[in-house]
């Protein structure tokens, strides 16, 4: 089934950040084996940071990508907003991935200045995506002003812990009626299928690609990975059982 | 006239607008945005934004992000 996301309609439920990859070639390789349509990509001074030298855009434009700008590094609503007006002039673009960190060890956001920011920019006619915690009350108030969707970190960015808090993450899929992309924390792909499988609606990845040691082959896994976890998620597990429940029938056992 | 570029000293010609200095700081301006002062010039008033002595200005592109 097709993922609508923004009032746009993708194939691929996985986003993918470009944030991390050795060189533009492997980054190009990646974002193709990953399947994905929709990128993240930072605003940087010209010529200082990795890809800032020139070559992403196009590189992005052959990929045939949609592009989801991002406000990292912003530590105020102020910050963000105007970070997010200055990716709209740069990539013609009003989708945001939208983050306010609050934590300069954890990288979490700090939902307050987020919530406020998330309000001013949604008002100003943008897509906003917000980097959220895992708190179900505060994904709640992000739908509520209007966030195209809630995306909330399984565990701090980069750090490949996977999903600290699956039962808030479900929580948050019951009390939103946008989508849920599990953004941030994602190690590998038994991660981001688990996130699937406790009906996130899409995942956002970029480190446990890009910082693999074969960012290829793991793009290609998370690619599997989100449409496994996207199918087991629909087609209803087994319950638990304390004790083994014998899938080969009794009768008929000969006697010897 | 003196401004800050990206957070390094410049020296810009007097009446030049910020569409100059974009010229003068990249080939193509596409995916560039443009601070003075801390605030937003939208791309279509670049050549009408003139620039003055001691402007901070931030010249921004596309950089990888996730």
């Amino acid at each position: 089934m097709p993922f609508e996301l923004g009032g746009e309609t993708f194939t691929s439920r996985l986003i993918l950040g470009t944030g991390g990859a050795a060189n533009l070639h492997v980054l190009e390789q990646a974002i193709r084996a990953s399947g994905t349509e929709l990128v993240t990509l930072a605003l940087r001074r010209v010529g200082t940071a990795p890809g800032s030298t020139g070559g992403l855009l196009e590189l992005l434009d052959r990929c045939g990508v949609r592009l989801l700008p991002n406000t990292a590094g912003c530590h105020t609503a102020t910050e963000a907003v105007k970070v997010a007006r200055l990716a709209r002039d740069a990539f013609d673009t009003d989708w945001v991935k939208l983050e306010v960190i609050g934590d300069e060890r954890t990288l979490l956001p700090d939902g307050v200045e987020l919530l406020r920011a998330a309000e001013e920019l949604v008002s100003d006619g943008f897509t906003v995506l917000p980097y959220t915690s895992d708190d179900p009350v505060l994904a709640r108030r992000l739908a509520d002003v209007g966030c195209a969707a809630v995306m909330p970190a399984g565990s701090p960015i980069g750090s490949g812990l996977g999903i600290g808090n699956p039962h808030h993450i479900r929580l948050i899929r019951q009390g939103v009626d946008v989508p849920v992309i599990l953004d941030a924390g994602i190690g590998t792909a038994s991660d981001a299928a688990l996130a699937m499988e406790l009906g996130c609606d899409g995942v956002l990845l970029a480190s446990a690609v890009t910082r693999a040691a074969d960012p290829v082959a793991m793009a290609t896994a998370m690619r599997y990975a989100v449409e496994a976890g996207r199918l087991a998620a629909g087609a209803g597990r087994i319950a638990r059982r304390f004790h083994a429940l014998a899938s080969t029938p009794d009768e008929g056992r000969p006697e010897l | 006239m003196e401004l800050t570029v990206n957070g390094a000293g410049r020296s810009v010609a007097v009446g030049a607008s910020v569409a100059d200095l974009v010229r003068d700081i990249v080939a193509e301006p596409r995916g560039v945005a443009v601070a003075v002062n801390g605030e937003v010039v939208p791309r279509t008033g670049w050549p009408a934004r003139a620039l003055r002595d001691g402007d901070r200005v931030e010249v921004l592109t596309a950089a990888q992000g996730g």
